[in-house]
């Protein structure tokens, strides 16, 4: 790693009064996927305000990238997702873009050949007139250039992303999810890969972020879990098992069930406690 | 040397090279077939934005050159056949009356606009029409393609109004101009490499906008474009309309050079030859499709001429060793820079994109 997260420069790219936020909430109601008979995501209700940081947990196949999929308009689904009081279910991804919810994928799926700071460029240039977009960019945008700080790629700003190093990669993502301004934050393991200290920045970066939005976390690594959420949903087999603050969930008899495929070994809470999910 | 200064000084050569070089050196003859290489390497043009930047590959481009150059084909024969004249071959074909649909093209005026404007907006709404329901790659390979081999059926199929297999030809005159004077041959000449110049800046000015860097996140990760906020389908049907729009223009000018214009030429084969010479100079380069089609072209003629039955061979193993070993094309060979990293933050914000698949637009 070259440069640090800066956790202090986000406040130049979250610039707008946390006011603006403060009745964002992402709800979602009865939402139900099916894929070929198969029941991916069974009627899940979940409402995740701004100021929150949420972690989904829960084992594989439980369904979590399914919902985030589900939300984002990439997995066709039955029920109600509202952010905002807009409909987002049925519209077509970009536009559920547009209203505001931002999404990484569980692989960093940034634009390989195009440099760090040409990606930011596009994340936040989704609204930009034809007129503009024919034209070469002449300056950095004020918030490209503050995303680039709170990412700490600044020195790699014109370098291909491709590149950069995995943890470099899931940064470049949360700096393009800030840029294209979204209230609504899914992320899909943003923390695989990286290192103790990578996770540790990764963390508070969240928190701050989660302060003043909508933040969804899709996560396998407990410790950083236990860390960072401020509450917890835990998914199993489509449905949503249990939810509350960290505590409330960890000690849940049905959750340390899951997690441990059968009680009668008795140890779950331990083996949550150590980070071991699989 | 700056990248900037670098184009320039290669535009200027090519810019010499075409106006000056080339009618020294060439027979009226020679020029004229390289006048015909020129609207083919419009087409490359085209097909290097929508292919090496876009990732769309247009096997049907054929489609698009010859609706241009059946609409210039159309007004050559009404203007020959004079104000309420019926062209030649409706006279021999038909009953002689001209089509409705013909009546427009008496005007040049209209003419121009119809070249410019009717096949970009046919591969605007087709092109939106596919990429919405996420149809890519092969398929949509195979779909332009086929729309090419229907295109040629269609005309031959209707005689009467379109010549057939013959295609229109025997043309007199271009605009007012008596294509019989080989000055006016050499004026056609002049045209075809200044709309090519013209054509070659623009494409450079589009790859370093931020619609180009666009187009390439597009053709990288189309999903993660979308999840930003924007709609690919619209991205990648307006670089389809732009390679429509040169290969309409490049048929266009086909026509008075080459004075035919038949199904031969807007087929699946011609189609696939088009690709072949962008692939081989290098798709995703400025100036590769650009050489690599006038030089398939050029060997394409010279081969021919001494071999004829060996040179669909020649160019068949020429491509398969390309895409096998330089998938990038030639231009990887020549051109090759990678930007050093340590150079990374001094230079101007990066308005290019210097990477090896791309830095052969450089010259």
């Amino acid at each position: 790693m070259t440069e640090d997260i800066h956790v202090e420069a986000l406040e130049n790219v979250l610039t707008e009064p946390a006011a603006a936020f403060k009745h964002d909430y992402l709800e979602i109601r009865d939402l139900k996927v099916v894929f070929d008979g198969f029941v991916a995501v069974d009627g899940v209700d979940l409402t995740v305000t701004s100021g929150d940081l949420r972690f989904l947990i829960g084992p594989n196949g439980a369904g979590k990238t399914t919902l985030v999929d589900a939300v984002t308009g990439l997995a066709p689904a039955a029920g109600s997702v509202r952010f905002g009081g807009v409909e987002l279910l049925g519209r077509s991804s970009h536009r559920i873009a547009r209203s505001g919810v931002g999404r990484t994928f569980q692989t960093a799926s940034v634009f390989e050949e195009l440099t760090v700071l040409q990606n930011l460029d596009i994340a936040a240039g989704a609204g930009r007139k034809l007129r503009t977009l024919l034209r070469r960019r002449t300056s950095v945008p004020t918030e490209v250039e503050a995303a680039l700080e709170t990412i700490g790629l600044g020195k790699v700003a014109h370098l291909p992303a491709g590149v950069l190093a995995h943890g470099q990669k899931q940064w470049l993502e949360i700096g393009m999810l800030l840029v294209q301004n979204a209230h609504v934050l899914l992320l899909d393991e943003p923390v695989a890969g990286m290192s103790q200290a990578e996770r540790e920045q990764t963390g508070l970066l969240l928190q701050r972020i989660g302060q003043q939005r909508t933040v969804v976390v899709v996560e396998h690594d407990m410790e950083f879990m236990r860390t960072y959420a401020s509450s917890v949903t835990v998914m199993h087999q489509g449905k949503v098992l249990a939810e509350g603050s960290v505590s409330e969930v960890t000690e849940d008899e049905r959750v340390i069930e899951v997690y441990l495929g059968s009680r009668s070994h008795g140890r779950g809470t331990a083996v949550i406690e150590n980070g071991e999910t699989k | 040397m700056n990248p900037a200064l670098k184009t320039w000084a290669g535009f200027g050569g090519a810019a010499v090279l075409l106006f000056a070089v080339a009618p020294a050196a060439l027979s009226d003859f020679r020029l004229n077939l390289l006048a015909k290489f020129l609207c083919l390497a419009m087409v490359a043009v085209g097909i290097g934005f929508a292919w090496g930047r876009g990732g769309m590959l247009v096997l049907g481009q054929g489609v698009f050159f010859g609706l241009g150059g059946y609409l210039m084909a159309m007004h050559m024969k009404l203007a020959d056949a004079g104000p309420g004249g019926v062209p030649d071959f409706m006279l021999l074909y038909g009953n002689g009356v001209l089509p409705g649909w013909w009546e427009p093209m008496r005007s040049p005026v209209v003419t121009v606009l119809a070249i410019l404007v009717l096949p970009a907006a046919l591969a605007l709404v087709l092109g939106y029409a596919v990429f919405r329901r996420r149809v890519r790659g092969a398929y949509f390979a195979i779909l332009s393609q086929a729309l090419a081999a229907a295109f040629a059926l269609l005309l031959i199929g209707q005689q009467t109004v379109t010549g057939g297999t013959n295609g229109l030809n025997g043309f007199r005159s271009f605009f007012g101009y008596d294509l019989a004077d080989p000055l006016n041959k050499q004026t056609l000449y002049y045209i075809c490499a200044g709309v090519l110049l013209a054509m070659v800046a623009g494409v450079r000015l589009l790859m370093n906008s931020r619609y180009g860097e666009l187009l390439v996140a597009v053709r990288d990760q189309e999903n993660r474009v979308r999840f930003l906020g924007y709609d690919p389908a619209l991205i990648k049907a307006g670089a389809y309309a732009l390679a429509a729009c040169f290969a309409a223009v490049g048929g266009a000018l086909f026509t008075p050079v080459a004075g035919i214009i038949s199904p031969a030429d807007v087929g699946v084969v011609p189609s696939i030859s088009l690709l072949i010479g962008v692939a081989i100079g290098g798709r995703a380069t400025l100036l590769g499709p650009v050489i690599g089609s006038i030089a398939v072209s050029w060997a394409e003629t010279g081969l021919s001429e001494r071999f004829p039955s060996i040179w669909t061979y020649f160019l068949g193993g020429l491509f398969i060793v390309v895409v096998a070993f330089l998938p990038n094309g030639l231009a990887s060979l020549t051109f090759r820079r990678r930007p050093s990293p340590a150079t990374g933050k001094q230079t101007q914000p990066a308005t290019s994109v210097d990477l090896p698949a791309t830095s052969g637009g450089h010259p």
